[in-house]
Formats: C-alpha cells, sequence, structure tokens
C-alpha cells in the first residue's frame, strides 16, 4: 500500500467545509457540521467513527442522496475534477454517480433489486455508462462476476439476488460498482453484515480489484481493525466533525485526541491476552440536535479545561510532517498554524 | 455471595450438556404435512461448566450458538440430548419443577431494543422476575423488599434509581443493556446466558458493559456462557472457549491456549481472519482466507462438518466424522489432524 500521493496532482476529490443538517420536530441535528477531506488518485482513506457520528451522512452528502426534507446541505464544497458536485445539475450528477464515483453499502439486499435477475442490473449499469450493447454488456457482466470469485458466472448471472448468499451477494455488488473502472469507490460498511472470515474474503477482493484499476477508496467503518488492515490515512469523526485526520500510522501508534487514543483502547485484541479491566470512555456520545459550539467530546475528556467548554478547538496541525491535523485545545501551544 | 464456590469436588458440575441435538423440521405440501427433512442447528454438542467460570462460545452466524443457549434454558424443547443442571435433568422436569429451576438460568439479549417491553417501566422489568416468583410463592419477599431491591440492582449496574419511572424509550442502547443485565441478576442466578449481550453496542459503550459483566461475575460468583462472534470480546471476558461450525464444537479449550495454539483449521482461519487495529501487524500477518460459504445445514453429514472449507482436508476427513477429543490437558479438539478415528 503506502500513499500513492504525488505532488504534481492534486487531489482528485476535495471534500471541504461540508455541513448537513437534518431538521427534526426536537430541532436541528447538526450531522455533518464543516467536514474537509482529500482523497489522493489510488489511495484509500478511512472514516471512522461510531454510531450517529455522521461518517455516513457525509458519504450520502458527497453522492447528493440526501432525502430533502428533512435533510439539507447547508453549505461545503465537493470538488471532483475541479467541478463543485454540489452544484451539477441532476443529469450531469446522474452521470458521475455509479460511473466515475459508486458505492457500496453495508446491506447489499437493500441496493439490489430483489424482483430483478442479476444479469438485468448489472447490465443497465453497464449499458447506460459505457453504451454497451445488450451482447457486449453481457459478456463484459459474466467476466466481472468471474473477477469477484463467483463460480460459473454465466450460469449466477440470470439469477436473483435471494439465490446468492450474504458474502456472494456483496460481490455482485463490487462488481457492479467497479464494472466502469470507477475513480473512486465509497464503501460504507461493506462488511459490517458479514461473519469474520467472510469479511476477510471481502476486504482482500476490494483492495485487489482497486489496486488493479487504480480507484481510489472511501472506506466508511466503525471497526478499527477494519480501518489499519485496508487505510493509508485515517478520518475519525465524532458529533458530526472529523476531530483527528492523519497517517495510519500516526493513528494507530501516536494518536492525539483523546477521543483517537480512547476509542483504539476500548478495542479489545485477540492478540493480547486479558490483562486488567478494559479501558473505556467514560459516558455516551452528546445528542446533536442544537449542538452548541464548544468541544462536544469534553463531558468524556479527562483532560478536559475551561476553554472545551466555551469553544470549538480549531485544527491545529501537528507533528513532523504536519500532516496530522486535530481539533483539540491540548494543541494550542505545541501545534503549528491554527487554520479555521 | 461466594457461597457456591465451596462446592465438594464429588458434586456434579453447575452445568453438563450432553450431545445436544436441535432440529428443526423443514415441512411441505398443503393438506398432508409431512416432514421432508431438518435443519440441524445444534447437532450432537457436549459441554460442562463449573461454578463461577465463563464459558465463551463463538462462531459464526448460523453455527448454532444461540440455538443452543436456547436449548440450555429449555426456551426450545432439544430433540435428542440432555441438560443437566446441578445433575438435574431440566428436559425431564415438569412445569413447577422447572420453573423453580429456572430461577438460576437467567438470560441477557443481543438486542436492547427488541427485548425490553416498551410499555414497562425500567422499575417494573426488573421486578417483574421477583414479582413472578413471589407470586408463585417460590420466593418470600414483601412489597417493599421488591422495591429496595430493584433501586439495588440499578445502582450495582450503573443506573441511577431515580430513572425507575422512565420507559426504554428514554434510556440509551447501553443504558438498556443494563436494564436487561439488572433483570437478569434479580433473582440471584448461579448461570446467566449471554447472547451477544454487546454486539449491538458501539466501542465505547462496549467496553463498559464488558467491565461490568466481569465485575458482576468476578463479585457474585455468577457462571456465564457468554455467546459472541467477537473473538477479542471472548478473549477478554471468557477463561474457556468452545469454538462451532455447523452446530457442532470444532475446538474447547483454555482461553490461553485456545488464542496462542489453536489446534483446529477452523479455529486458525477465525482468529486468522480477526482483524486488529494495528496497522503494521495487520500488513505483515498472514491471513488463511477459507474458500466459499458456511454449507446449509438441513444435509445430514457423514464426514467431518468444515470438510468443504477445510484448507487441510484428509481422505479419511470426508467419510468419517471427527468427535471432540481430549489432545492435551484441557484442550479438546475435532480434528483428524490431531487424533484418530474412535
Amino acid at each position: 500500500m503506502g500513499t500513492h500521493r504525488s505532488s504534481d496532482e492534486g487531489p482528485i476529490l476535495d471534500v471541504r467545509d461540508l455541513t448537513t443538517y437534518f431538521n427534526t420536530d426536537e430541532g436541528i441535528v447538526k450531522a455533518v457540521d464543516g467536514v474537509s477531506f482529500s482523497l489522493y488518485r489510488g489511495e484509500t482513506i478511512a472514516i471512522v467513527g461510531e454510531s450517529g457520528s455522521g461518517k455516513s451522512v457525509t458519504n450520502l452528502s458527497i453522492m447528493r442522496l440526501i432525502p430533502s426534507p428533512p435533510g439539507r446541505i447547508m453549505k461545503g464544497q465537493v470538488l471532483f475534477e475541479g467541478r463543485d458536485l454540489l452544484n451539477l445539475p441532476p443529469g450531469q450528477m446522474r452521470r458521475i454517480r455509479g460511473n466515475r464515483i459508486s458505492m457500496i453499502f453495508q446491506d447489499p439486499m437493500t441496493s439490489l433489486n430483489p424482483f430483478l435477475r442479476i444479469s438485468v442490473q448489472l447490465i443497465e449499469t453497464l449499458r447506460l455508462h459505457q453504451g454497451l450493447n445488450r451482447h457486449e454488456a453481457r459478456k463484459k457482466a459474466a467476466r466481472m462476476l468471474g473477477e469477484v470469485g463467483i463460480p460459473s458466472p454465466e450460469r449466477r448471472l440470470d439469477e436473483f439476488p435471494h439465490q446468492f448468499s450474504g458474502g456472494m451477494r456483496q460481490r455482485v455488488m463490487i462488481a457492479m460498482a467497479l464494472s466502469c473502472n470507477p475513480d473512486i469507490l465509497i464503501a460504507d460498511e461493506p462488511t459490517t453484515a458479514l461473519d469474520v472470515t467472510i469479511q476477510a474474503q471481502i476486504l482482500e477482493l476490494i483492495q485487489e480489484l482497486t489496486k488493479r484499476i487504480d480507484t481510489a477508496v472511501v472506506m466508511i467503518t466503525h471497526d478499527l481493525g477494519v480501518v489499519a488492515a485496508m487505510s493509508d490515512r485515517v478520518n475519525v469523526m465524532y458529533a458530526g466533525r472529523i476531530v483527528e485526520t492523519g497517517g495510519s500510522e500516526d493513528i494507530f501508534y501516536r494518536s492525539r485526541h483523546p477521543y483517537t487514543s480512547g476509542l483504539i483502547r476500548s478495542v479489545p485484541r485477540v492478540d493480547r491476552s486479558r490483562s486488567g479491566p478494559l479501558y473505556s470512555i467514560p459516558g455516551r456520545p452528546p445528542n446533536l440536535i442544537e449542538l452548541p459550539d464548544l468541544c462536544p467530546f469534553h463531558p468524556r475528556c479527562e483532560q478536559a479545561m475551561e476553554i472545551c467548554r466555551h469553544r470549538y478547538p480549531p485544527a491545529y496541525s501537528v507533528g513532523g510532517s504536519g500532516s496530522v491535523r486535530v481539533n483539540c485545545w491540548l494543541y494550542r501551544e505545541t501545534g503549528a498554524g491554527a487554520e479555521k | 455471595m461466594n457461597a457456591f464456590s465451596s462446592a465438594s469436588p464429588s458434586s456434579p458440575p453447575l452445568l453438563e450438556v450432553r450431545d445436544l441435538k436441535l432440529h428443526f423440521p423443514v415441512e411441505s405440501g398443503i393438506v398432508f404435512r409431512r416432514r421432508v427433512g431438518a435443519v440441524r442447528a445444534v447437532d450432537g454438542v457436549s459441554f460442562s461448566m463449573d461454578r463461577g467460570e465463563t464459558l465463551g462460545l463463538v462462531g459464526e452466524s448460523g453455527c448454532g450458538k444461540s440455538t443452543t443457549a436456547r436449548a440450555v434454558a429449555q426456551l426450545l424443547p432439544p430433540t435428542a440430548g440432555d441438560v443437566l443442571l446441578e445433575g438435574a435433568s431440566l428436559p425431564s422436569m415438569g412445569r413447577d419443577e422447572l420453573l423453580r429451576a429456572r430461577r438460576n438460568i437467567q438470560l441477557i439479549f443481543q438486542d436492547p431494543y427488541a427485548s425490553l417491553d416498551p410499555r414497562m417501566t425500567a422499575g417494573n422489568i426488573i421486578a417483574e422476575p421477583l414479582i413472578i416468583y413471589r407470586n408463585r410463592g417460590i420466593i418470600e419477599l414483601e412489597k417493599r423488599d421488591i422495591n429496595r431491591r430493584v433501586e439495588e440492582l440499578m445502582e450495582r449496574v450503573g443506573l441511577s434509581r431515580h430513572f425507575r419511572n422512565r420507559y426504554p424509550h428514554e434510556f440509551s442502547g447501553g443504558q438498556r443493556q443494563r436494564i436487561g443485565i439488572a433483570r437478569a441478576l434479580a433473582l440471584g442466578p448461579r448461570l446467566i446466558l449471554a447472547d451477544e449481550p454487546v454486539s449491538a453496542l458501539d466501542v465505547s459503550i462496549q467496553a463498559q458493559i464488558l467491565n461490568l459483566l466481569s465485575d458482576l461475575q468476578r463479585e457474585m460468583g455468577i457462571a456465564f456462557l457468554f455467546i459472541a462472534h467477537d473473538l477479542a470480546v471472548i478473549e477478554y471476558i471468557a477463561s474457556r472457549v468452545a469454538v462451532m461450525y455447523l452446530g457442532r464444537i470444532v475446538e474447547l479449550a483454555d482461553s490461553a491456549a485456545l488464542y496462542s495454539r489453536p489446534l483446529h483449521p477452523y479455529t486458525q482461519a477465525l482468529l486468522s481472519a480477526a482483524p486488529i487495529p494495528d496497522p503494521d501487524l495487520e500488513r505483515s500477518r498472514r491471513r488463511i482466507i477459507l474458500s466459499g460459504d458456511v454449507p446449509s445445514p438441513d444435509l445430514e453429514r457423514h464426514g467431518c462438518y468444515f470438510y468443504d472449507r477445510c484448507p487441510k482436508r484428509m481422505d479419511i476427513c470426508k467419510t468419517r466424522i471427527p468427535e471432540l477429543t481430549e489432545v492435551a490437558q484441557r484442550h479438546q479438539v475435532a480434528c483428524f489432524l490431531h487424533h484418530d478415528p474412535l
């Protein structure tokens, strides 16, 4: 793996200050509140966070799939090849979605149409985006199914989604998502519903195929083990914001934000036998309704200071290369140039 | 509370499960229903548990681990085999006798949203087992004793007693799981069957609940049959571990031995597939990637249940079923790589 970042090439996807709110009866939910990150060609980044941290809403906002109402993208930019996806006419957005940027989701059963044969669903994508005729598209669909490791693909093309197991359905989704050689694959909890031996198969498949066709991957997950196995860079989300971003080693071995280090320490590990009680972060995540502009982690933070209760911290650059950014007041003195 | 650990060595184990089978019939036909087959959810499981110990039961979906727990609690009548609690056979008990015995077996479920009655307050949910057993005359308690006991239980699991009049929807997932735990503790059981109690919870909350369960066990000497699909969670909580595949236990050993020296090829694959939050380690470790899916449990098998996916299968595995055999001190495995056929 390693970062494929080259200096002369800008990011392929640049998300800036993305902000998505939902109107509810109880008030405004700030699901995503000023998220910025960039993705370079060929690399895999992770967005990791617990339920309600805003990681999936970030993904849906990028793809403009937020149901509106109640959701609304308040501000921000999603720059793909210099164009802001948030301002694109719907027709142009459709040409990008599923073609240049494609997605796989947690539950393949909800993303596949149960009434249509696999062939129909795969061929539809290929004909729509690649202009192949029916015969060519069918041939390519069969080849794709073979590549994702489905035995006798010719025959299985004519089966319905329910005839596939959970792992096999996720393989079909991957075949569909990668059939147009996309620039970006957004994988939203792609293995959460799968058993651990099947998860290993699927992660290996995603890694191998995206490497071969040079697709950049945004891996959205709550599982730090999956993050460690897959990603070059990591964005940690808490209460709708990215609180720390850095290279995989920075995050796992030298995490700066108290939430990140607490999260990593709370995960039981198969390679370590038990020594005393498991570390646990006290309390629970905040309610995102009308969340005031202070550090949302401070009630659970062992190192909370007075200022944390009053203002949200800016992003401080820390570490030698300056590639790590952390939103935490602890780095007010040592961190370089706050950018906000 | 540690009154049970002083039992004499000759006394029967707390729980003994002998060749337990649970087959769900598959029927066909509109007018004349006839049995056309069976889903062999649990297909010959044997193990025993001592007082106060935690046995982890681990396996992937459909391997029969939850069904095993339900059959132990007699929520599902076993097709064959026996379940002995302190030497007394549960399947052969009458209704009243079973009710008395069940006081010592309680359950905690995975989904704290589905397992609590949304129309009952937290206090009533926790008090319900006490009230049922009092009304049947099995335990003697005054009404105000029940109230006091509910408050004690709530504080013990980390819930404020002021929450007793709140309804389940007013609690978070972690808090709801605490209500479920308090209810399971109410009757002072000797055995708790915990079915994936933390798998619906976020990591930071999961750690809190695991620590609570581990504290309770140490203080009260309750035995736990702890079911999970997450090997790391099992390693943290259990002193012995049973690995299930397709309705059978394939390996059973002390936790330290199982994690450092797994013998069964399935256990090895399962351990190597479990992701570890450590990028260097993830990059360097070699995964055993199993091919294919878990086969359907509705076929009668004449060879090793793991044969189709086993990377080390031999000819004999196709025609003989390996039985769980002790191959080292307190280490049992069902695999012909480690023992000869019986």
